[in-house]
């Protein structure tokens, strides 16, 4: 065990600075040190996706980053979503599709969809669902997490700032 | 959307797609499972595993490990008093083992804990993990369920040719000689791989004894919250009150978690032994190599069939591989008699006998997947009837025409000894037929691109759930499972609260129980909250496993919701005068029929608080209910088929589209009902295409991670259409049947259908599942019929 270390991490808009060791991963430090449990974690390997969340506004594994390496970076957890109250057109839309069932799988797909929406403003069905299978889901059957994702694209296609 | 009726009549809840309560947390990620329950002064517990499948242990030294900063304490079986979990069925052909928590003596899987570490982090106690060293003496261990003929050295003494139980339930003297007389005999053998349930949230659990309580109170993940009280009372020598099972939101159960696992009683025990608090949240290699597997199987069978495709007689030899021990509470003879009891599904077989054994291996135990033997009973009857139908020059979907149980043969008492209460196995099957017609599948299998293949599958099945006493009583378990029972209270503000001993683990109780006590009490769903996964907060149940939660403890929360109606109908008649037959319960109201006069149900609920001197003819204070069921079990049914495609190149299948109908009686809540079962076909996808817990053959586990356990992805997914028929269950008032597990049933039969289709020209069946590509290649290396004759 080496030296814990300082970082400063932006996390959903709040600056924290935390003492952390080399080898914590972000997804700790995210749940045990600053209590956003809702970031979860489904294998510690990178494949379910579970953990995603938006660094510097790019899907990430947190259970693949160390804290240390998320250092001055700017974090967005699914907390950070339905900033004031109201959830998104997302969380709307996931509901809606009924496209979660226990739930564990889901603050990680919001968060890879709103990842990729965001430079992908109007995706075909086929590359959803192509992005989508990044996540593991193993209640769904995943056609509810395609559809919602496709309808949010579209809308906010629609209603774009020309 | 539903919207909340303002005025006017009546609204129906039941059969809304209502979008679910529980929804909202789990998308601001205020969900709350077991890891995420916060603590500042729990400890973190790990486990020191086997990685060796069979031996002796000669000695544990956790020493140097006691010597790391932040390490509080590493416990072996001594230290908790050799204490075990011992799952079995009361009866001959059962030989009772038990299971220690931490092993002792003798380790018999790869990943059976021999030591559990008690540590100030995760982090910490994992380095402690390392620092344990232990002499493990080797035997050869048995992996595939023949070795444990080969092995001189039996996992438990007290079955030396490792059978833990060898059932002969059904009997038949005539048999052999119908199937000697019968025109064609399909004889084959049918294997299934072993697999993982594999929910996203592995098991864990918190745990902390509470001076001022005398309770341990254990946070866990499970479908089981009482019986994980029962379970963790025995073993640690406490009293059922001692001890309180809170389940807070579970991220899958698959029936995964309908057992108590050793590593629960073990953190419950270090958190007494210690008495500080413990956690411990699995991770995926223990989640997939050392918890609990199930599905591996064999079915050597024989069917009799006349020259007209119909049956005669069915002989099965059914052998699983149930692993190292047996499960608490469902026991290792949970496949073998389901697989006995249930073969036969839909079809008329005139003549029926079956052996069932499970055999022990070096594995982890088996328990309930999602299912059991469902999927593969399923396979079977439906690979014999492709089998058949191809031998006897038959259609696939005519000669199962010719054998499922119609309309007028109901109630139908098949020679397995069960009566079926009415379902629409010929009309689901017609229906789905007609479908694949409708759909252009044919044309689809003629257009496949030059290098690939296509097929069409098609399975006719039923699920039998929600099993009652009368039914669970002649398994003979020590505790047998079976009713529900549900409390309502209304409260001041007229709210209502409903407590059910059933536990979702994502199914949407808090939403399908609510429409059903809101039509009774004519108030809306969102008035009524379901409390549930608390043994201090409901009295008794029995979990969710088995399609029985909507079944039994929705079918309990309806007689208690009208017996509490009675209540709010006769306070109503006091105060507004009338006779309480009069009062019907509306849109929140009590109203008078015929008059205008009403009074809101909130301002019952508020005098029968507040203002109970107004009410002088009550006996009771307050208005509360209680309900209970016990329905001896039920079928439902389904017919499902599929499209498939091989690319003869990369020999990989695509399911390319899939049909289901489904007849779950009355629905309850459509969107819950579908979405039950697209997630049972991705994992019975999963079962028959990519997924299986493969072992080297000295005993070590290949699928560690989701790299080699491969859950099906978006991508691999096919759509799905569903059509509903509706055969109500007449055993309970809401006219409900389970259906929790029909996709995954049906997945695997119908892929297999659908690929033995694709390879009709070769002459070669696939009887197994999963099927890979390699074994692909070896089918499509084989001669064409036309190239052979
Ligand atoms: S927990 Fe990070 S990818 Fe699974
Ligand atoms: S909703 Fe349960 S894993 Fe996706």
């Amino acid at each position: 065990m080496s030296e814990s270390r300082e970082i400063t991490l932006t996390v959903n808009g709040e600056r924290h600075l935390i003492v952390v060791e080399p080898r914590r991963t972000l997804a700790d430090v995210l749940r045990i040190d600053l209590g956003l449990t809702g970031t979860h974690v489904g294998c510690e390997h990178g494949i379910c996706g579970a953990c995603t969340v938006l660094m510097d506004d790019e899907p990430v594994r947190a259970c693949l980053i160390f804290g240390v390496q998320a250092d001055g970076s700017s974090v967005r957890t699914v907390e950070g979503l339905a900033v004031k109250g109201e959830l998104t057109d997302l969380q709307q839309a996931f509901s809606r599709h009924h496209a979660l069932q226990c739930g564990f799988c889901t603050p990680g797909f919001l968060m890879l969809a709103e990842g990729y929406l965001a430079t992908t403003p109007a995706p075909d069905p086929v590359a959803v669902r192509e992005m989508a299978s990044a996540n593991l889901c193993r209640c769904t059957g995943y056609q509810g997490i395609v559809d919602a994702i496709v309808e949010v694209a579209e809308h906010r296609f629609r209603q774009r700032p020309i | 959307m539903v919207t909340l009726p303002t005025s006017g009549e009546s609204q129906q809840w039941v059969g809304q797609p209502l979008q679910r309560r529980e929804d909202a947390r789990f998308l601001r990620g205020t969900g709350r499972y077991t890891d995420d329950v916060p603590h500042a002064f729990a400890l973190h517990a790990a486990f020191v595993r086997s990685p060796i499948a069979f031996g002796v242990i000669r000695s544990i030294d956790v020493r140097p490990a006691l010597e790391i900063p932040g390490v509080i304490a590493v416990l072996t079986s001594a230290d908790l008093g050799h204490a075990t979990l011992t799952g079995f069925l009361d009866r001959d052909e059962f030989i009772k083992t038990a299971m220690p928590i931490l092993a002792n003596e003798r380790v018999r899987f790869v990943g059976e804990p021999l030591a559990i570490v008690i540590a100030t982090s995760r982090y910490i106690a994992e380095d402690a993990i390392e620092a344990v060293s232990y002499e493990i003496d080797e035997f050869d261990p048995i992996v595939a369920m023949d070795d444990a003929q080969r092995t001189p050295q039996p996992i438990h003494d007290e079955a030396p040719d490792g059978v833990l139980v060898d059932l002969r339930m059904f009997n038949d003297d005539e048999l052999e000689e119908v199937l000697a007389t019968s025109h064609v005999v399909v004889d084959e053998t049918f294997r299934s791989g072993r697999l993982q349930a594999a929910p996203m949230e592995g098991r864990g659990c918190l745990a902390e004894w509470i001076d001022r309580d005398d309770q341990l109170v254990v946070t866990v993940s499970t479908q089981l919250p009482h019986q994980v009280r029962t379970g963790i009372a025995q073993a640690l020598g406490l009293a059922e009150r001692q001890v309180r099972v809170i389940v807070p939101d579970v991220g899958g159960g698959f029936g995964f978690k309908a057992v108590l696992g050793r590593e629960e009683v073990a953190v419950a025990a270090a958190a007494r032994i210690l008495r500080r608090p413990v956690r411990w949240a699995e991770d995926r290699l223990e989640s997939l190599t050392a918890s609990f597997q199930g599905r591996e199987q064999e079915y050597t069978v024989r069917a009799g069939f006349t020259e007209d495709g119909v049956l005669t007689g069915l002989a099965a030899d059914i052998r699983c591989n149930i692993g190292a021990y047996s499960a608490f509470p469902f026991t290792c003879g949970l496949e073998p008699i389901m697989a006995a009891t249930e073969f036969l599904g839909v079809y008329k077989v005139p003549r029926y006998a079956s052996r069932s054994r499970g055999i022990a291996s070096n594995k982890p135990p088996s328990n309930a997947y999602r299912g059991v033997s469902r999927p593969q009973i399923v396979m079977v009857m439906e690979g014999l009837m492709d089998r058949a139908a191809d031998r006897l020059g038959i259609d696939r979907v005519e000669i199962r025409r010719r054998n499922t149980i119609r309309a007028e043969d109901f109630p139908y008492s098949g020679p397995n000894g069960i009566t079926y209460e009415p379902g629409s196995y010929l009309e689901a099957l017609e229906l789905c037929a007609a479908q694949v017609e409708a759909a252009g599948w044919r044309q689809r299998c003629e257009e496949a691109a030059p290098g690939f293949i296509r097929g069409i599958g098609i399975a006719n099945f039923s699920e039998r759930n929600a099993y009652g006493t009368a039914t669970m009583g002649l398994r003979r378990m020590p505790m047998t499972p079976g009713f529900e029972v549900a409390h309502l209270a209304m409260d001041a503000s007229g709210d209502v609260t409903l407590t059910s001993g059933t536990c979702s683990a994502g199914q949407g109780h808090e939403t399908t129980f609510a429409q059903i006590v809101a039509d009774r009490l004519g108030i809306a769903p969102d008035r009524i909250q379901l409390r549930q996964g608390d043994t201090d907060l409901t009295s008794f149940g029995w979990g969710t496993f088995a399609g029985r939660s909507l079944v039994i403890g929705g079918g309990a929360a309806a007689v208690a919701a009208r017996r509490l109606a009675v209540q709010l109908r006769e306070v109503a008649a006091q105060l507004l005068s009338v006779d309480a037959d009069d009062v019907e319960l509306v849109n929140g109201h009590a109203r008078v029929r015929g008059t205008g006069a009403s009074i809101s149900i909130d301002e019952i609920a508020k005098t029968v608080h507040f203002r109970s001197h107004l009410l002088t003819d009550r006996e009771e204070y307050l208005l509360e209910s209680h309900g209970s069921a016990d329905p001896s079990g039920m079928f439902s049914n389904g017919c499902h088929a599929a499209l498939v495609e091989i690319d003869a190149g990369t020999c990989a299948v695509q399911v390319l589209d899939y049909l289901v109908v489904e007849d779950c009686g009355v629905i309850v809540n459509p969107l819950v009902v579908d979405g039950q079962v697209r997630g049972g076909i991705a994992q019975g996808i999963g079962a028959t295409l990519y997924e299986e817990a493969s072992y080297s053959p000295d005993g070590q586990p290949l699928a560690g991670s989701f790299m080699s356990y491969l859950v099906p992805t978006a991508a691999e997914m096919p759509p799905i259409s569903i059509h509903h028929l509706e055969t109500p269950c007449y055993q309970t008032e809401t006219g409900v049947k389970g259906m929790g597990e029909a996709g995954t049933i049906g997945a695997p039969a119908v892929i297999l259908s659908a690929l033995n289709d694709a390879l009709r020209s070769r002459d070669a069946w696939l009887e197994h599942v999963p099927v890979t590509p390699a074994d692909i290649q070896r089918l499509l290396a084989l001669p064409t019929k036309m190239e052979s004759s």
